[in-house]
């Protein structure tokens, strides 16, 4: 059974009000569930806190079928409808359904936006930041090393664990809503300096530089250790933040990576000792040029089609130098006439390429720069899609499956070059 | 189906996490599975394409599986599988993690972890099997 402090247990015995009392109901069935011995109090938060389709406000319609009727019956998982409490501290919320501008163009019902903008409304007036972006560490949250956080988004968390040192399980969304009103979570995995440790080692033997090479070694290292904790070596440049962005997303795709080690380069892996912690690698593979072929081609299997009607990019939102790189490369272009182009980004870096004329660019070129979601969060494509191409392993991992398209993975400026032209000419260099 | 209950069952030991009782007829696979783009929350139904079970629903059945994959948001789609009508009645697994932790509290099936012996080696699909996740036994009719 999880041990309570003097506090924790005055707030499960409702000292603290109802909303409380029944996040820690939750929590501690949780903790238990898990094994944990206590919780660690955490202050950085991110979840999708009450937000819901109309089919589950309907749901819950004999409870009032509003936020504060999801929050409680769904979030919090408890049996009556409780006051939510506006937050204190650093809550917030990730990804939603779609453009709060463009959501017309992504094929979305004036019903789904009203609703879109009831809750969007609630989350603020809960004090919950609306960073509405995969990649809160690119929207002001940037937790520090050691820090505990309570984050959902298997993206951001790997990103995290590993870039940034923080310390975050892959959460879910009503632990997170707990999480954000008693400020705690289980002490179980991350949390945990024994837990973060290295299980095998990857030998990288072929200089991986570009995000489009970045990506094809996550993928290829998701899909060999699968949960466990890869620690690479080797031939390993350029590790900026937009190349760990592609690594970690595609690993926690093709696998389920929470956390990875780079030798000499992420925090927790000063020596190839430091980042096993003691421990014997369990397995030591080689990533050279055979198997970035080989993943290259599973990335590709479902391109069958060299015409390209939609090209996808911004996945994670796309960082700033990304929209820099995307207007470079579409300066004094048009998107063709038998395709589209939408980029995805947080609204915080979306005004930043405001600013900066790169979002000017993107829209004289017949593209569109889209905020808060992507095609496979809200299931929305240009009408008559059959061919996607994309940058992103992960949204090549999840877009055909969810939409029945072919996908064609390449580099950003395959993509640009397949959204002018119509055509895919990508290749393995 | 036939089940003879007056044959004793082959019982096994766990840690049950979420309280209660349920029974009902296993369904078991040896693959991960994934919430959030892996499972039809409307109708039980793995979704997931180059899983063993696509097609088939685990509602009302004890599924034993080895834990859980994929997207952090598995709870919320096993969670909507109960609001919907097509939960698991129960669940055994063995691999421990968040996802599935969080995803079981939520769903509200019985559920037990922690096994005395392999339950892969004791379950297989279509025997009967009665879970107690207060107790953490796990009763098990073979099917003939």
């Amino acid at each position: 059974m999880v041990a309570l402090t003097a506090e924790e247990q005055a707030m499960l015995d409702g000292e603290q009000g109802a909303a409380t009392q029944k996040a820690m109901e939750l929590l501690v069935r949780y903790a238990n569930a898990l094994g944990a011995e206590r919780f660690v109090e955490t202050n950085n938060v991110a979840g999708v806190p009450g937000s819901s389709n109309p089919w589950l406000k309907n749901y819950y319609k004999a409870d009032g079928g509003d936020y504060r009727a999801v929050f409680s019956r769904f979030d919090l998982d408890a049996e009556e409808v409780v006051d939510v409490p506006r937050m204190v501290g650093n809550a917030c919320h990730l990804q939603g359904g779609m453009d709060p501008v463009l959501w017309a163009e992504q094929g979305m019902t004036r019903e789904a936006f009203d609703n879109f903008m009831s809750d969007e409304r609630e989350v603020a007036a809960h004090d919950i930041r609306l960073l509405k972006t995969c990649t809160p560490y690119l929207a002001g949250n940037e937790p520090k090393q050691g820090e505990h956080c309570a984050w959902m988004e298997s993206s951001a968390v790997v990103y995290i664990n590993s870039v940034l040192g923080a310390r975050t399980n892959t959460e879910g969304r009503e632990s997170t809503s707990a999480a954000m009103i008693t400020h705690r979570i289980p002490d179980w995995g991350f949390h945990r300096d024994d837990y973060r440790r290295g299980h095998h080692l990857i030998d990288v033997d072929v200089d991986v530089s570009s995000i489009f090479d970045w990506g094809m070694l996550g993928y290829f290292v998701g899909d060999a250790v699968q949960e466990s904790i890869p620690v690479l070596q080797g031939r390993i440049n350029n590790p900026g933040l937009t190349r760990h962005k592609h690594f970690g997303a595609a690993a926690a795709s093709s696998g389920g990576v929470e956390m990875y080690h780079m030798v000499g380069i992420t925090p927790e892996a000063p020596s190839v000792e430091a980042a096993f912690g003691g421990r014997v690698p369990e397995m030591r593979l080689r990533y050279g040029k055979e198997e970035r072929r080989k993943t290259y081609e599973s990335l590709n299997m479902r391109g069958k089609s060299t015409d390209v009607d939609y090209v996808m990019l911004g996945c994670p939102h796309a960082a700033l130098e990304q929209l820099e790189e995307a207007a470079r490369l579409l300066d004094g272009r048009k998107v063709s006439g038998n395709s589209a182009l939408w980029i995805f980004t947080s609204r915080v870096v979306k005004a930043k390429a405001e600013e900066a004329g790169y979002a000017d660019i993107i829209r004289k070129a017949g593209g569109y720069l889209m905020t808060d979601t992507c095609s496979a969060i809200s299931q929305a494509i240009p009408k008559g899609t059959r061919v996607a191409a994309l940058d992103s392993a992960k949204q090549t991992h999840y877009l055909p499956a969810f939409m029945g398209i072919e996908a064609w993975y390449g580099t950003t400026a395959d993509c640009i070059d397949a959204a002018c032209t119509g055509k895919w000419r990508g290749e393995l260099k | 189906m036939s089940v003879d209950t007056e044959v004793r069952p082959i019982v096994i030991h766990g840690r049950g996490i979420v309280p209660g009782i349920a029974e009902g007829e296993a369904m078991v696979t040896r693959e991960t599975i994934s919430g959030w783009g892996g499972i039809s929350p409307m109708d039980g139904k793995i979704i997931e394409t180059r899983h063993e079970l696509v097609g088939q629903s685990f509602a009302g059945k004890v599924l034993l599986f080895p834990g859980a994959k994929g997207s952090s948001g598995w709870s919320a789609m096993f969670h909507t599988a109960r609001l919907a009508g097509a939960a698991p009645a129960a669940m055994l697994f063995v691999e421990m993690t968040t996802k599935v932790a969080l995803g079981a509290v939520v769903t509200h099936a019985p559920s037990v972890t922690d096994f005395d012996r392999d339950p892969f080696e004791v379950i297989e699909t279509g025997d009967r099997v009665r879970v107690n996740g207060d107790t953490g036994t796990v009763e098990v009719w073979k099917r003939r």
